[in-house]
């Protein structure tokens, strides 16, 4: 378990190896308070969303998973990018819903973050990669916590690169987007250096 | 018919989806490792979003703008599927390759952004051929891409030899960082400052320029 956290949030980086969620990781690393926002969103819904699909994918959409409604010999695994795609939207919703309605100060900090997260293939892929990787519930929550911690700890490390990176003297061509493209690089190179690293 | 041709060529180089607008590189760069996976992943994105740029453009009367995102968003993740499953039943070796990320299609930003900024306002034929030009220029940055990483990474293109390996007796030593997911960030980087460096009207203005005359420091 702890061997798989540490793996989904340094080696299989979800941002810097499988570069899922990249829109959003380079339009919001403008600024550190507003990747720390963002990143703190997708940890929540990350970790909602990938235990509640697997739930459904595994009672509902499996193969024969519809066994105990008297069904057998179901297979509706080509559902599960529509399902994955309604339950993270849904999800996301509801979220802003219950927020805005029991905690509205933890609303106004995250609030315009998370419509972002309800088509982001972060999520979206986290949830894909539990099903096809076939994580049991309790690897499917380490995963999704795990996933999300990396991808936060990406934006915000990349947030605080371009915070002062804004002060350098970057050739012309290479502002903003091009320098973003290679400082990710420079990044993702330091954590695949920890590829290795084994938890006792 | 000049007009529908621009229509097609502009977002080549000058308005590049990925390079310009910066749309789409979630998934894309994941299947740069060969060229053949990222053609592939290039002719199913612009098969499903020439698709939905027609459906959506056909329909666009009719959807209430309330519910526009969420009726796109069904045609899209319902195309994907289609392709999805075609690939698996046809050429199942390159799905089991591209794994997730021929579904990550239907979260790409470039299908949901063309639908919404240009099939949403125009008939179905120039929808249609902006979606082609768009996925073209998509397809040309991953095969750019892909081509650089699959040649310099192992000596192949499209699993062709080009550059003799050491291990079979030639000249070339493969850098395996090209095979990595570092180097598809910096290829892109330097993509990126070529083209902007043949385009200057798309670079960047810095946030905080350098003084035009160095100061004068008292001593």
């Amino acid at each position: 378990m702890i061997e798989l956290f540490q793996r989904s949030i340094f080696e299989e980086n979800l941002a810097l190896s499988f570069f899922l969620g990249m829109c959003t990781y380079l339009a919001v690393s403008r600024r550190i308070d507003t990747a720390i926002g963002v990143g703190i969103a997708l940890i929540i819904v990350q970790g909602i969303s990938v235990p509640l699909n697997h739930l459904l994918y595994q009672h509902l959409l499996r193969a024969d998973a519809l066994g105990w409604l008297g069904l057998p010999g179901t297979d509706l695994r080509f559902m599960r990018l529509i399902t994955f795609i309604g339950i993270v939207a849904a999800l996301v919703q509801l979220l802003e819903m219950l927020l805005d309605r029991y905690v509205p100060a933890l609303h106004r900090a995250l609030g315009i973050y998370l419509p972002l997260l309800a088509i982001n293939c972060a999520i979206i892929g986290g949830s894909l990669f539990m099903a096809e990787r076939q994580y049991d519930l309790a690897e499917s929550a380490v995963f999704a916590i795990g996933s999300g911690v990396g991808w936060a700890l990406a934006i915000v490390t990349l947030a605080a690169l371009r915070e002062r990176l804004r002060y350098a003297d970057v050739p012309r061509g290479l502002e903003g987007l091009g320098m973003a493209f290679i400082v990710t690089g420079l990044i993702a190179m330091g954590f695949s250096a920890f590829a290795g690293v084994r938890a006792i | 018919m000049l007009e529908s041709l621009r229509i097609v060529t502009d977002p080549l180089v000058d308005k590049n989806p990925v390079t310009v607008h910066i749309l789409g590189i979630c998934s894309a760069l994941a299947v740069t490792t060969s060229v053949a996976t990222a053609l592939t992943l290039s002719l199913a994105l612009i098969v499903v979003l020439t698709l939905a740029a027609g459906i959506i453009s056909l329909i666009r009367h009719h959807v209430p703008s309330a519910i526009r995102l969420i009726v796109q968003i069904t045609i899209i993740a319902s195309l994907v599927v289609v392709a999805d499953q075609l690939l698996q039943a046809f050429a199942y070796e390159m799905s089991q390759r591209l794994s997730v990320f021929v579904s990550l299609i239907a979260t790409n930003c470039i299908v949901l952004g063309r639908t919404e900024a240009f099939a949403l306002q125009n008939r179905p034929v120039p929808s249609m051929l902006d979606a082609l030009g768009n996925g073209a220029g998509y397809a040309l940055v991953l095969l750019v891409v892909a081509s650089i990483r699959e040649l310099f990474g192992s000596g192949t293109l499209l699993a062709l030899p080009v550059l003799p390996l050491v291990a079979d007796g030639g000249w070339y030593e493969p850098m395996r960082l090209m095979l990595l997911a570092p180097s598809a960030f910096i290829i892109l980087g330097l993509l990126v400052w070529a083209i902007r460096s043949l385009r200057p009207g798309q670079q960047e203005t810095p946030e905080f320029s350098p003084l035009a005359q160095p100061r004068q420091v008292q001593p």
